[in-house]
Parts: C-alpha cells; structure tokens; sequence
C-alpha cells in the first residue's frame, strides 16, 4: 500500500523566495503526522501543496500513490481540509455549511443529509444546525470546519493549526475529537506550533524552521535523542551566568540560556549536575523535571518559538538603550 | 526527475491553458452555481427587488417624464424608445454588480473560492459558476423588466420571446468583463473605477436614451465597439417586431465576444490567488 504522504526533494519558491528548501518526508496510513514550527517556517505552504492548492515549484509529492501534479481531482476527493484561516460560508447556516460542501464531492442528497447529522451530532453541534455561521463560537466554528471536512469520508484530514486561538477547553474538545477519528483509522496531518499538542497527538512528527526539517521521529524519540529524560531549569543572574556555564561544560551537558533561565539538559545521570547546583551559592532557585517537546524546539533552534518576532523585538529593545 | 518538469511544462503552455478554460464549462462548475442558488432562495425577493427599482425610476422618469417634450423617434413615442435599452440596461447592471462586488466579498472577504478549491472542484470552474450566476441574476432582472414593459403595452411583436436569449450572452458578456476586474482590483474601492470608466459610458453610449444616428460618425463607429450596443439593437428590433437578417450579425459579434475573452477571468482569478 503506498504511503499517505511522499515527499522527495520538495521545493517551494514564492517569486525567488524559497519558503519550502527540498524536504523529504513520508506519512504512513492511519498515524497522526505532526508538522511543526514557528511562524514563517513553511507549514501551510507545504500542506497548501499536498492538497494541491499550490503548485510544486520542485521535487516530487504524491499522495496517497498519485502525483499531485498529474491527478489532482482524484487526490482532492480523497482529502479532508481544515485550513489555518476558517473559511466556512457565511452566507449559510451550519448544516447547509455541510450539505453545501457534500454536493462538490457528488455525495447525493439523502446521503449528505444523513453525513450531516452523524457530524453535528459527534461536534456537539445538533442545536446549532438552523443558525447562521456568524452567531457561532470560535470553537464551534472550528469543529464545524473540521466536520466539514470529514463530510465525504476522506482518507487523509488535513489540519492547518486546528487550535490556534482557542480557550483550554476547546482545544481539548478538539484533541479528543482528533482521538477518536484516529482510532477510526483516519490518517491525520496536522501543523501546529503548540508543542503539547504535538506530544498529545502525533505519532511522529517533523520540526520545520525556515522551510527546512530540523528533526523526525516519534515525540519519545525526539526527546530521549535530542535531550533525555529530564531537564532542569535555573534561575541565574546573568552576571553570574558564565561561571555557571563554565562548570557545567566540564560535566559535559549541553545547556541553552532563554532570558534569566538556563536549561540544562542531563545527559544519563542527573546526581552530578544536582549535587554541583546544589552547592552552587550563585544560583537563585532550580527545578528537575521530565523533557518536553519544548526543549527539543528550544535546543534545535536555540530560541524560543515565534523566533522571527522575537529577533524584530529584541532589535527594537536594542535601539531603545 | 525530467518526466515531471516537462509534465508541468506542459500544464503551463499557454495552449493548454486555454483548452482548460473552455473545459472548466462543465458539471462541476455547475455545482458552484447551485451553491450560489442556494443563498438566492433565500433572499430572493429583496434581490429582485433591488434589481428593478433603479431601471422602473428610470423609465418612469425618462418614459412619462422627459418623453412629453421629446418628439418621436422613428416613428415610437420617447418611451417606447427607450423601454427595451432599459431592459438590457438593468440585466448589464446586474450581470456587472454580481460578478465586482459580490463576487469579490466571496473571493477576498469570505475565502469561498479557497474553500471550493479545496475539493474536487478547481478554481477555473468556480469562476465558470460565478459567471453563469451572474447570467442568471442578469437574465432574471431584465425578464423582470421585460414583464413589466410588456404589461404597459410596450411589447409590441411576439418576437420578442426571443429577447431571453439575448438577455443570455448580455449576462456573460457583463459577467466577463466584471469577473476581470475582479481578478485584476487591489481592493473592493477600486470598483469604483470600473463603473465610472467602464460601465456607465457603456450604457450612456449604446443606444439606451438616444439613436446614435444623430451623433457623429465617429462616435456611431465607436459604439459597434460597445458590447450594450449590439444588445440593444436586438432588444429593441425584437421588441418592436422590427426584424430583419442583419440582427444576425449583432448576435455573432455577441458570441465571438464572449468566445474570446472567455479565458481572461480564469487567468487573472488564477493568478491572483495561487502563487
Ligand atoms: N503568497 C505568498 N507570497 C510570498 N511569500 C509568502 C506567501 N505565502 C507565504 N509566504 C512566505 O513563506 C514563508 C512560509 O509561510 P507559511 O505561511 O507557509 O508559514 P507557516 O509555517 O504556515 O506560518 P504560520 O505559523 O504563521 O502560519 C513565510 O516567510 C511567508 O512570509
Ligand atoms: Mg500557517
């Protein structure tokens, strides 16, 4: 069976600016595929072009066996799309959202009206259906979106950031939702730049910065290679930073300094780095605790996320002084 | 990988483009089409409505009014004269409004074309639907007005049955020309430009108000240039029951107009969203 996703090489060029630099990756059938990465990395450019949307400027992407340069249509039937920005049809009610979209696939009318409600019903939108888009939540209106995405059944759902701009709450109603159609067999994509949501919900995942795939693997793996089981986090005085770090290197650990914090990630054994903050007189507070996807993001890139913004920041400061 | 370059060389040729263009008349365009009926049903009446009002104060104002001082003209009463350029007047106007702004709230506004794009259908074809919309909002509005001309006792032959098709490549051809400027427009405003430079000297100069035999030869040269003018001449000579082989010809320029800059909106929709 071919893969879900197959990318070789694969370029993408806006006017001579190259915002996807030859990435290779493969999706297998019934995982969740994570995409992530800062703003400006590339994620949406790449999904646009696996549900060919945008055309490929270079190398080769087929899903589900077919090339998207050649089979279009017969890929896109077999696709669901969640687009980063909600685009539903506001000049319709939630339910015609559904039918509306159901009559481009050729799903005849009974079918799409039977579709309708199983999806309202499963989003918890059944009491919503007669309204118009416009009165909806933000919430509701991304379930909706994902509802109707999954009208014709698709092989593939693609998810462009599904909870960007949610409260706790609905994020989680989402994630539970994303759960559930997984179990069903449903191959998910999904960018994001959230990382718990990655460590919640992919299999396996690829981290992307300025159009290039830092990192690949299963979240577990990602972290045990990238930066072991656990991380401790101190608070230092910047002027007593390097005298820290000094002793630390000679421990061998890789550190990465965000602010006022260090994070020192542990190679195998905790006790010696331990025992030397322990009598360390320079050091305000510290804490052990497990790795996250977080700290595989902060060391690959050696920033935080929303790194471009926060280089336009730190310049503005800098002129400031 | 050299059999995909040229694969995608050949997508981009110009010929096949425009092969793809005519192609995109098709089920799946039809589909976006229903999608816009759908909104129609509901708000059909004040659409309607809105359609009308300006073209019936026109011929209430220009008809009853301006013609008790105009003589006749060609033997018709002022507003004899002017009922059938109403008439393609009003289903310009629509097929023109439908296809700038509202076509651009949907496209830019609304997202819909990326959403459409999304599932089997492409964006030549949605552009294919918008535009048979727009026929069909232009095709309505001047039946309308038709009706409403015929009940004052101004349709005076049973040719004019045959104005509906007319009222049809009138549509496509508005549509069309309303759909470029929706490709090209950097923003909703810019419209403007368009009805002030485009639409209104075509309907002040086709024949609506006055004969164009009492303008100069140039002027009457320049008008056989305007789409509205070759509708007008038909509207009115079936209309009146005035028919003759020549309104052939008017009906062929109609539809080699349409012909030819059939691939011009999809182009230019294309280019302005897929980078
Ligand atoms: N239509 C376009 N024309 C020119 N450049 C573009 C266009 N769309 C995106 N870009 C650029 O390509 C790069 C990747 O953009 P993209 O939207 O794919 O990033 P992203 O990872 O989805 O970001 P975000 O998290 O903000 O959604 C960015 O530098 C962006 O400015
Ligand atoms: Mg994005």
């Amino acid at each position: 069976m071919p893969f879900a996703v197959e990318a070789q090489n694969l370029k993408k060029f806006y006017n001579g600016f190259q915002a996807v630099a030859g990435v290779n990756f493969r999706i297998n059938r019934g995982e969740c595929f994570g995409i992530l990465g800062p703003n400006g990395a590339g994620k949406t450019t790449l999904v646009e072009m696996i549900y060919c949307f945008l055309p490929v400027s270079e190398g080769r992407l087929t899903v589900l066996g077919d090339n998207v340069v050649e089979e279009p249509r017969s890929i896109k039937k077999r696709l669901g799309v969640v687009p980063q920005e909600n685009n539903l049809d506001l000049e319709l009610t939630v339910r015609e959202n559904l039918l509306v979209y159901a009559s481009y696939y050729d799903i005849s009318k009974p079918v799409a009206r039977e579709r309708a409600d199983q999806l309202l019903h499963f989003f918890g939108l059944s009491s919503k259906a007669n309204q118009e888009v416009d009165r909806i939540s933000g919430g509701m209106k991304r379930r909706l979106t994902i509802a109707r995405g999954l009208i014709h059944t698709p092989e593939i759902l693609i998810l462009d950031e599904p909870t960007t701009g949610l409260d706790p709450q609905s994020r989680r109603m989402i994630w539970e939702h994303l759960r559930q159609l997984k179990k069903r067999g449903l191959t998910l994509v999904l960018t994001t730049h959230y990382m718990d949501e990655a460590g919640q919900l992919c299999d396996n995942l690829i981290i992307m910065n300025r159009g290039e795939i830092l990192e690949e693997g299963s979240p577990s793996d990602l972290i045990r290679r990238q930066v072991g089981e656990k991380v401790i986090e101190a608070e230092v005085n910047p002027s007593k930073r390097e005298h820290l770090l000094d002793n630390l290197s000679a421990l061998t650990c890789e550190t990465q300094v965000s602010g006022d914090t260090v994070y020192i990630f542990i190679p195998e054994d905790e006790t010696a780095v331990v025992d030397l903050l322990k009598n360390n007189r320079e050091l305000d507070t510290y804490r052990v605790r497990p790795s996250t996807l977080e700290d595989v993001f902060l060391k690959l890139t050696g920033r935080g996320l929303d790194y471009a913004d926060a280089e336009e920041f730190a310049g503005r400061e800098y002129q400031a002084l | 990988m050299p059999m995909l370059k040229s694969l995608q060389a050949e997508n981009t040729r110009p010929s096949n483009k425009i092969i793809t263009s005519y192609k995109s008349v098709n089920r799946w365009a039809i589909k976006v089409f229903s999608r816009n009926l759908v909104v129609f049903k509901k708000n059909w009446a004040t659409t309607i409505l809105f359609n009308i009002v300006e073209p019936l104060l026109y011929l209430a104002a220009l008809g009853a009014g301006l013609g008790i001082i105009v003589a006749d003209i060609e033997g018709m009463s002022y507003i004899q004269f002017i009922a059938p350029g109403i008439v393609a007047m009003s289903a310009m106007w629509s097929a023109a409004a439908e296809c700038s702004y509202d076509s651009f709230v949907r496209m830019h506004f609304q997202k819909i074309y990326h959403a459409i794009v999304a599932t089997p259908v492409s964006l030549e074809e949605v552009v294919v639907g918008e535009l048979l919309y727009g026929t069909f909002k232009s095709l309505l509005s001047g039946t309308v007005i038709m009706a409403v001309i015929a009940a004052l006792g101004l349709v005076l032959s049973p040719w004019a049955l045959l104005v509906p098709i007319v009222l049809i490549l009138n549509g496509l051809v508005f549509s069309q020309i309303a759909m470029i400027w929706t490709g090209l427009v950097p923003k909703i405003d810019s419209f403007a430009y368009f009805f002030t430079l485009v639409v209104t000297p075509i309907f002040l100069f086709s024949g609506v108000f006055f004969p164009l035999d009492v303008m100069p030869e140039l002027v009457r040269q320049l008008a056989w240039l305007l789409p509205l003018y070759h509708v007008v001449v038909l509207t009115r000579s079936l209309t009146i029951g005035l028919v003759s082989f020549e309104l052939i010809y008017h009906a062929l320029w109609l539809v080699v107009f349409i012909l030819i800059i059939f691939p011009f909106p999809q182009a230019l929709m294309r280019r302005r969203l897929i980078k």
